[in-house]
Order: structure tokens, then sequence, then C-alpha cells
């Protein structure tokens, strides 16, 4: 399933990475619509491939996060290795809401999506007082804490079992009834808060803001030169990706009315972060690829082997050693040449 | 009181564990600039490799040559995985050492089983040494010496040695030292063996302590990189610091509320970065 939507999107790629003139001819926008138009068809290709409707939503989530993920990590260059706290969060906060609270799903989204971005952008600030390696053992360890915290209030979360006892409820739409529980109704669900995602990052790339970001990763030193507050800028980028990593998170309690401590630990930020790297770390579209196949591999892969573990962690080795720059700018490269 | 005492104690020898953890973290960081994310799995490997050879030649031969089969086995991997990533993005190291942990782990799980393994210590040192305080045995005094002596052998080295010399110079300077004519490949190589080395006895020392789980490592890992930060990356005796204080805090924690013990070494963390960023032995603007 992913051949085709590879090969067209490659060039989109291309034309979306905000280096380029925003020129917006027709040819460069067919890749875009292409991805659209597939996405909105899931749930009626999917099946046929052997999928099932929940995979695809399974790919959105992880691929909203990753392309937030992205903003920080591709395009600014700050290497977020704990951003699951925030995804956990999310999906924490939307549980708890749904649970002792309130039976409104969007309520509950908005709920877990303020929850998770504010810790990012509280604890934002602590992680870019350092730059590089630094930032990454920082990211972790401040992820890390949220995780002991959700393992160890039991009374609340639930513990080492995860929070259950909560589930997504329809929503009502003026009379019209979006009865979430059906995968499908659920499946556009995810994908409108995709679509909100995507138009969000697309946005702050093609504003002098995500410029900004662009020029940080690409030169630091001279910017802070020029008198820019580097580390203002960081946090700002971490802070809209914790509230996309938020928002996701929540989606994900919904997918699975559940939410489990392994959302917020360090091994699912290093999920998210080779997500990036698998699809192109600097592409639009390249999260959303990645998220494609490392989804698709893992349900595959641990629905074939109990050793499946060895086969992410040889994706993780193999895609560093020979594919640092991912599906996407793989392919960038051969038609940039 | 004598559960405050116990508890302190008890954070002292899991501070150990740390900060044996951290100093060979540390060291590869220093000279190889990597993050070992698969420094939990070699530790956890030292410790089944310990268990397997205990039988043969007893836990004394195992106590020895388990940690210089991990650190060969770390050779190995600087050698194949590591190498091609010198001189590249952070984001590269981290990524590989992550997959290389998640295969290493799968692996002990394969041959060692997923459920834990029980580690005997000679009966030489489980006996407590006192009758008040009944959790001083042996084992955990021997512990605290033998973890002080590796660290005491490790500086040593650094700073007596002319491989240790030249760690210390690359550290400061690795353009320069290659510049001089060594061989930086095969010193990067040495310093990973003998961090990786310093995780083989950690897990050892742990097995007899925590017992044996493919997960062990990864549950040390991040204190490790908390006593890193809280010490101050680029020092070593920062390194070791970090991990005894967080330790210790711990210990301490447990006593009064239990429930927060994890979580307060990264409420220590976060006031170290706060306060004083590079951490309290750092150097400043190092690795950035």
């Amino acid at each position: 399933m992913s051949a085709s939507p590879v090969d067209k999107t490659a060039s989109a790629g291309q034309d979306s990475a905000p280096a380029a003139p925003p020129a917006r001819r027709i040819p460069a926008l067919l890749p875009a619509i292409v991805i659209w138009l597939l996405l909105l068809s899931v749930p009626f290709w999917l099946p046929l491939l052997g999928g099932y409707t929940e995979l695809g939503t399974r790919v959105l989530i992880f691929g909203l996060v990753a392309m937030g993920l992205n903003l920080l990590l591709g395009f600014t260059g700050g290497l977020s290795f704990g951003h699951a706290a925030y995804f956990g969060l999310g999906a924490y906060g939307t549980g708890l809401m749904l649970k002792f609270v309130t039976h409104s799903t969007p309520l509950a989204i908005l709920v877990g999506v303020i929850v998770g971005g504010l810790a990012a952008t509280v604890f934002g600030p602590l992680t870019v007082r350092r730059r590089g390696i630094y930032f990454a053992m920082i990211t972790i360890a401040i992820g890390q804490m949220f995780y002991f915290v959700s393992v160890r209030w039991n009374s609340l979360t639930g513990g080492e079992d995860g929070l259950t006892g909560f589930s997504r409820t329809d929503v009502d739409l003026g009379g019209w009834i979006l009865h979430l529980q059906h995968p499908m109704v659920f499946y556009y669900f995810t994908l409108f808060f995709f679509a909100i995602g995507c138009a969000v990052v697309w946005s702050v790339l093609h504003s002098p803001l995500g410029h900004t970001f662009i020029a940080i990763r690409e030169n630091q030193k001279r910017l802070r030169f020029l008198g820019l507050p580097i580390g203002v800028y960081i946090w700002i980028a971490f802070a809209i990706s914790g509230f996309i990593a938020a928002l996701a998170g929540s989606l994900y309690a919904l997918l699975n009315n559940f939410a489990s401590p392994e959302d917020l630990n360090w091994v699912l930020s290093g999920v998210f972060v080779i997500i990036c790297v698998l699809g192109g770390m600097r592409t639009f579209w390249g999260p959303l690829m990645g998220a494609v196949i490392y989804v698709v591999a893992q349900d595959y892969l641990s629905s074939i082997t109990v050793n499946w573990m060895s086969f992410i962690g040889a994706i993780f080795i193999l895609a560093v050693l020979f594919f640092p720059w991912g599906l996407l700018g793989f392919f960038q490269g051969r038609f940039q040449k | 009181m004598e559960l405050l005492l116990f508890n302190i104690f008890n954070g002292l020898i899991i501070g150990m564990f740390y900060a044996l953890m951290a100093l060979g973290l540390s060291l590869i960081l220093g000279l190889n600039g990597i993050i070992n994310f698969s420094h939990g799995a070699f530790l956890a490997l030292g410790g089944y490799i310990a268990y397997s050879l205990t039988p043969v030649i007893g836990f004394w031969g195992a106590l020895i040559v388990s940690p210089f089969a991990v650190g060969l086995i770390g050779l190995l991997a600087e050698r194949v995985l590591i190498r091609p990533l010198y001189g590249r993005d952070p984001l590269f190291s981290l990524l590989l050492t992550f997959g290389l942990a998640m295969i290493m782990q799968d692996l002990i799980r394969t041959f060692w089983g997923a459920t834990g393994l029980p580690f005997t210590i000679p009966d030489t040192l489980s006996h407590p040494l006192s009758q008040v305080y009944f959790f001083v045995t042996g084992y955990r005094v021997f512990l605290v010496v033998l973890s002080l002596f590796a660290t005491a052998s490790l500086f040593a080295l650094l700073r007596f040695t002319r491989v240790g010399v030249r760690i210390r110079a690359g550290n400061a300077d690795l353009e320069t030292v290659s510049a001089l004519g060594i061989n930086i490949y095969r010193l990067r190589a040495i310093n990973f063996a003998v961090g990786i080395l310093f995780a083989g006895l950690a897990g050892v020392l742990a097995a007899g302590r925590l017992g044996l789980t493919p997960t062990m490592g990864a549950s040390l890992l991040m204190p490790s990189f908390v006593a890193i930060i809280v010490g101050g990356v680029g020092s070593l005796l920062g390194s070791m610091l970090g991990g005894i204080i967080i330790g210790v805090a711990a210990g301490i924690v447990t006593t009064y509320y239990p429930a927060a013990s994890d979580v307060v070494i990264y409420l220590i963390m976060a006031v170290v970065l706060v306060v004083r960023p590079r951490g309290l032995l750092g150097q400043e603007g190092l690795l950035e």
C-alpha cells in the first residue's frame, strides 16, 4: 500500500520544503491532493489490502504527533527525545476527564490538549537552556518524570495497569450525531484533527516564524549574533509541537479507550523520533510516511514473531546507517540531482 | 531513625550503580560524543553472562570475567555500528544505540527468558555484619568498596597512563590529538570498551542486589542520565557525585513518602537546571 503514495509524494516533499519559494503551481499541489484523497478513502481500500480501519487511525495519530515533533526536530533542529510525555499527558488528561468529569468527548480532548500542551510550555524553558546532546538528555529526563508520576499516582491513574473505565462518547452536532464508537466514524473524526494539525504545521512553516526555525537549525550562531533570542524560538517550537503531541495522545486514548504509562515512556519518544527519520526529517509529509512504515511494520511483525523488538531495533539501525534522510529525503535527493 | 539509616544506606548502594553507569556513559559521551542508550542493555548482559559463568568459574571468577567479556562485545559494537557515526548529528547515535538496546534486550529475553532469575552471591558476603544494623550485609559493603575501588582505578588510569592522558587530551581537543599522530579511532574504541566494561561490572553487582531481568538495565539508565546532568556533563567526578546524590536522595524520600522516590531525582535535576544549568561540576558550553 505504501508504494503508490510514496512515489507521488516524493516530489511533494520537495515542493513543500519551505526553503523553496512558495510558488503554488498546480503540479506542486498534486501530491498533496493525492495524499488527501488516499487518506479520505482509507476505510474503503485498507480492508481490501488486509488492514483494518483502526490501523489507519493509528497511522494518523502517530503521523500527527510525528509531524508536530518534526517541527521541532527536523525544522528547528531541537533533538527532543521526550515527546511521549506530552502525548501521554494528553491521553491521561482526556481519559481522566471522561472518567470523572464529563461525558463530552470534545471537552475531554480540549482538556487533554491543554494539559499536555501546557506541560510542554512550562517545561520547555528548562530544556532550551542547553543544546545538542544535552538538550536530548534533558527532554528525556523530564519526560521520564511524568512517566513516574503516572506510574506512582496509583489512586488517580491506575498505576502500571494504566487508566481504564472510560470510553469515547457520541458527539451531537446540533441534531446530527457522530457515532464515534464506530471505527469508521472515529477514523474520520481523527482525520479531521489530523487536518487541523497539518494546517497548523504548514502555516507555521510558511510564516516568518517557520523561516526563523529553519534558520536556527541551519546556523544558530549567526542568528544569535543578529540578536535573536534563540531560546525563545526553540521554546515556541517546543510548545507548538507539545500541543500537537497532546492532541494526538488525546485521540490515542479515545482510540484505545485506555491510557497506559507506556504512552509516556521514553521508548515511545524514541519511536516518534524514528518515525520522523524513517519518513524524512526535512520534509513536510515525511512523518506521515514514517508513521505508515512504522505502524504497519510493527503491527505485522508483532503478529508473526515474538522477537518483533529485534526487527524494530534492526529498522532503527539500518535507517541510521543507510537511510539517514528517510524515504522522502532519499527521493528528494535523487530528484534534485 | 533506623529506617532512615536503612534507606540512606540502600540509596547509597543504588547511587553506586547509578554512579558506575554514569561514569561509563560520561566517558563515552566525552570522547565518543555519543549518548549510549544501549548502556543499560550492556549492563543487563554483564549480569546475565555472570549468571551463566558462575556455575563454571564461581562468583569471583564471573565478577572478573564478565565485565571484560561485555567490554569485548562493546569493542565489537563500536567497530561495526558506532564508528560510522562519528562526526554525524547526535540524533543518529541516539537512534542507533536505541535500536541496539532493543535488539540486545530482545536477545537476552530469548536466551535467558523473560522472567527474573535469582543470582546467588557467596555465603561469605551475605551475612549481616552487625546485629543492630541488620541491613549492613557483607555484600552491600563489598559493593560500595568495590565500586569505589573501580572508580579509583579509572581515575588512576586516566591520570597516570599514557592512554588515559590521551583520552583526557582527546576530551579537550580531539583534532589536535589526532594531529599529533595519535590514532584517535583506536583511542575512541578503547574508551568505548572501558565505558562498557563499567556497565558490565555494574551489571554483575546489580544482579546480586536486584536480581536479573531483561529490563534491569533500562530502569537504571534514566537515573544515570540524570546523574550526569546533575553532576555536569564533562566531569567524571561530577557524574559519580550526581549518582550518589540522587541515590541517597531517593533513599531519604523513600522513608517519608515512598511514592515520590522515583520522581524526586527528576525534581533535583529540574532544580539544578534552573539554578546551575551546567550541573554541579560541569564545564560551560561542552557538547553543544
